[in-house]
Parts: C-alpha cells; structure tokens; sequence
C-alpha cells in the first residue's frame, strides 16, 4: 500500500508540475526569429569567433539584429556572406579575398640551437616563461604546438622539424593562432598574393642572429640593394619584403648569403 | 516568537550562513562572483527562488508528505518541486526580463541543482519551522547567500588589479579567499548557534 501511494504521490506531482511547465511554456513563449537558426545553419559552425561575437549563433543574431556587418564571418568567405544576405534579402557586399595564416620562422630544430634542455610542460606560453623560452634566438618558434591547438578548421599542423606548417586549403584566415602564437610569429596575409618573402621574424643584431640561427635574417641589406622595385626595408637587422611592390623578379634571392628569401606559399582558390 | 525570527534571521545570515558555514552552493560562489553586479543578480534570483521554494515544499510536506505518512519522500519530491519551480522561473523571467535572463545566463539553470536551495527546504522541515519561520529562515539564508557572494566579488575585483605571484592567480587565491571569508564567519557562531 505504501508502494502504491508512493507511486501516485511523486507521478502526481510530476503530472502537476509538468502541466504546470507545458502552459507556462506557451504562456509565455518566446517568438524567436526563425531566421537566426537558418543562418547559424549556413555558418561554418566552427565557433572560431574570429567575427567578434563568442560563436556562431551569437553572430546569426547580431547579424539578424543588424549589430553585426553580413561579411564579418571570415573563415565563411564571400560564399557564406552570400548566403546569409540571401536570408536576410540585402545585396552581397561579399568580397573574395581569401585570407591564410602565414609562419614567420624558418628555425627547424637542426638550424635553430637551444639554450638548454626544456623538459616541463608541453606549452610554448608555459616554455617562454621559463627563463625567456629554451631557444637561442629570442624570437624564433618554440615548436610546442600553441597554434595547432587553437586552430579550429585542423588547418595548422607541427612537422617533424619543429615548425608549424599552415593548410593552406583548409586555413581560413580566422586568426585564432596569431593569438595563440606567443611569440607573434604567425600573420594573417592575402592568399592571392605573389613574390618572394622572408620568413624570418628576428630583430637581434646580425652576430646575435647568426650565432643563434643558421637561417636567421642578419639584416646585411643586400638584398635591398639589389632590388629593383625597392620593395625591401630592413629595420631592426630584419628584411621585410613589401608585396605590394614586390613583382617577383627574383634578383634579391641570389643577393642572400643566407638562402632565406623564399617563394610566398601558393594556394589554388576555389572560386 | 518575535526574538524568535530575530534568532531565525541572525543565525541564517551571519551564524550559520548557508554558504560560508554550511558549503552549500559553492558551485556559484566561485562561478558568478568575478564581478558584484552579476553576484548580486545571482544573489536576488536565489533570494526569489529560494523564498518561494521554502513556501511550496513546506506546503507539499505538511499536506501531502506528512498526512499520507510519506516524509521519507521528501528528498524526491522536493527536488521534484525545485527544479519544476526553478524552469517555471526560467520561462517566466526569458518572457518578462530578456536583460535579467540573459544576465543570469547559465546560472538560472544551475539554481536547478543548487544544494543550497534543497538544504534550506530540508533544514526547514528538520527544524519544525511552521509557515511564518519557513519564509523568514528562506528569506534570510538567500540574504545570507548573497552576501556571501557580494563580499566575494568585491575582493576578487580588488584582487585582480594586484600584482601577485602568477603561481596564485585566479583559482588559487580564490579558494584561500573563500577560506579565509568562511574562517571568519565562524566567529559568529560563538554568539548564538542553531
């Protein structure tokens, strides 16, 4: 009998309170937008937050409020930006402009040499706080995996060498690796561009570079003298190569002693 | 019966404070107290819930538990009732007050599972509180709660403009902090006790 009234008491109650729940529930329902969901559909779904907003749905609903601008999705491109102008029913504003990450460090673990032996914790935050990090040069990569931790497209992996090498046709150009990246190695660049690069991000003196690095930029200038669109500047013993004048004629990549002025990654976009 | 409440009400908030005294709630403690304007829209939501939970399960015990000779039920039936009541809240607040709603954002759902408000129901029936006690201790312990959470929050602001050692920041400190806060409030317990 106890069994029984048991029973009923509690299933009563859950009946009670659950009617109770199902009218409240459409008492005071909530209209949504329906086009919140439809466009959080046609996101890449990758909470990368590369737009601004924390995730995906909080994009779809600034957007749909109009606080967000329709091409702010830049892992999406002009393809998602289509789309969501497609629901909302304004005219594409979507440029393609496919952006990717790009690794300013040729330090491999042969080329680059280490202070000392770094055994604690797998991090390259956590290695930089000791002691300043375990390489020589004090701007080179760490090769810990920061970056390839973040990435949320798998775009970014580590390579036997010590260095992080970018999908180019997965990357998206989100960005969350240049956050991640302690060291600010990684840059966000136009992936149509053209012309050489050096992939060097070291601001030491020449000696200091050349006895840290065997491939890090001294900054002797001499591929900026031979240049002739004058697209390189070296500041801060570091030569930079501007792509917009740069016509890849290939003049400075003899000039460097060094053999670190390299072809700028080539990717085929899909259009 | 007068000093009596007064008893109810000291010893709830400061004496045998829910939080500090009892560690019922401390999910909250430590998520919602980074800033006082959020520890003090949680702690106004715990204070609202937790009144009229006192109300309802005293009245499901006293009417239904007791004349059926069921009050080992209560445990079920109240968290029956509080996580009923806490959705009931959560569908009200989303349609009347979208900012308080999005405010207590996760936290609404957690008042769910918040031991704090099932220990203040089962307290109230273990104590033999009739209606009039059972508001007021319910009253008072979500004061209590919320106090706890204000003086929380306004040393964790103050302590994230200090520099300390990086070994202590964030968790660390925060649970020397709750230590040293709970500690302190012991010392009302020599006044009077429940």
């Amino acid at each position: 009998m106890d069994f029984i009234q048991s029973l009923a008491l509690v299933g009563g109650l859950g009946l009670i309170f659950g009617g109770l729940l199902a009218f409240a529930a459409r008492r005071f329902a909530v209209e949504e937008d329906a086009r919140v969901e439809t466009i959080c559909d046609l996101l890449p779904n990758a909470n990368c937050g590369a737009c601004g907003f924390p995730g995906c749905i909080s994009f779809a609903e600034k957007v749909v409020s109009g606080e967000a601008s329709v091409d702010s999705c830049i892992p999406g491109g002009k393809e998602t930006t289509d789309n969501v102008c497609e629901v909302l029913g304004v005219e594409s504003t979507g440029v393609d402009d496919k952006k990717v990450a790009e690794v300013y460090c040729l330090g491999t673990k042969d080329v680059a040499h280490d202070k000392f032996e770094y055994q604690g914790v797998q991090e390259c935050k956590a290695a930089l706080a000791f002691g300043g990090g375990f390489k020589a040069c004090s701007y080179g990569c760490l090769g810990l995996g920061d970056c390839v931790r973040v990435c949320p497209f798998d775009a970014i992996y580590m390579a036997d060498n010590g260095l992080p090498v970018v999908d180019l046709e997965l990357c998206t150009g989100c960005g969350n690796c240049v956050k991640a990246c302690p060291r600010d190695l990684i840059r966000i660049v136009d992936a149509e561009r053209i012309g050489k690069y050096v992939p060097c991000s070291s601001k030491d003196r020449g000696k200091a570079t050349r006895e840290a690095c065997e491939v890090g930029c001294i900054g002797d200038g001499k591929c900026a003298k031979v240049c002739p669109q004058e697209a390189i500047t070296v500041e801060n013993w570091l030569a930079t190569i501007d792509s917009e004048k740069c016509d890849d004629c290939g003049e400075c990549v003899p000039a460097c002693k060094r053999e670190i002025i390299k072809d700028v990654p080539k990717v085929t976009v899909h259009h | 019966m007068e000093l009596n409440l007064a008893a109810i009400i000291f010893v709830a908030i400061l004496a045998n404070n829910i939080l500090l005294h009892q560690f019922l709630g401390v999910c909250p403690y430590m998520g919602v107290t980074k800033r006082i304007e959020t520890s003090v829209g949680m702690g106004m939501a715990v204070i609202f819930v937790m009144t009229i939970a006192a109300i309802i399960t005293w009245v499901i015990y006293n009417f239904l538990l007791v004349p059926f000779d069921l009050g080992y039920l209560r445990t079920i039936a109240f968290i029956l009732v509080i996580s009923s009541l806490v959705q009931l809240v959560e569908i009200v607040l989303k349609k009347t007050n979208p900012t308080l709603f999005r405010a207590l954002g996760i936290y609404l759902p957690l008042m769910t599972t918040n031991c704090a408000i099932l220990g203040v129901a089962i307290l109230n029936v273990q104590m033999d509180h009739n209606i009039i006690q059972t508001i007021v201790y319910g009253i008072a312990a979500a004061i209590g709660f919320t106090i706890a959470l204000v003086i929380m929050a306004g040393i964790r602001e103050r302590l994230d403009l200090v520099n300390m050692s990086s070994m202590l920041q964030g968790a660390g400190v925060t649970l020397i902090t709750a230590g040293l806060i709970s500690m302190a409030f012991m010392g009302f317990s020599g006044i009077m006790t429940l």
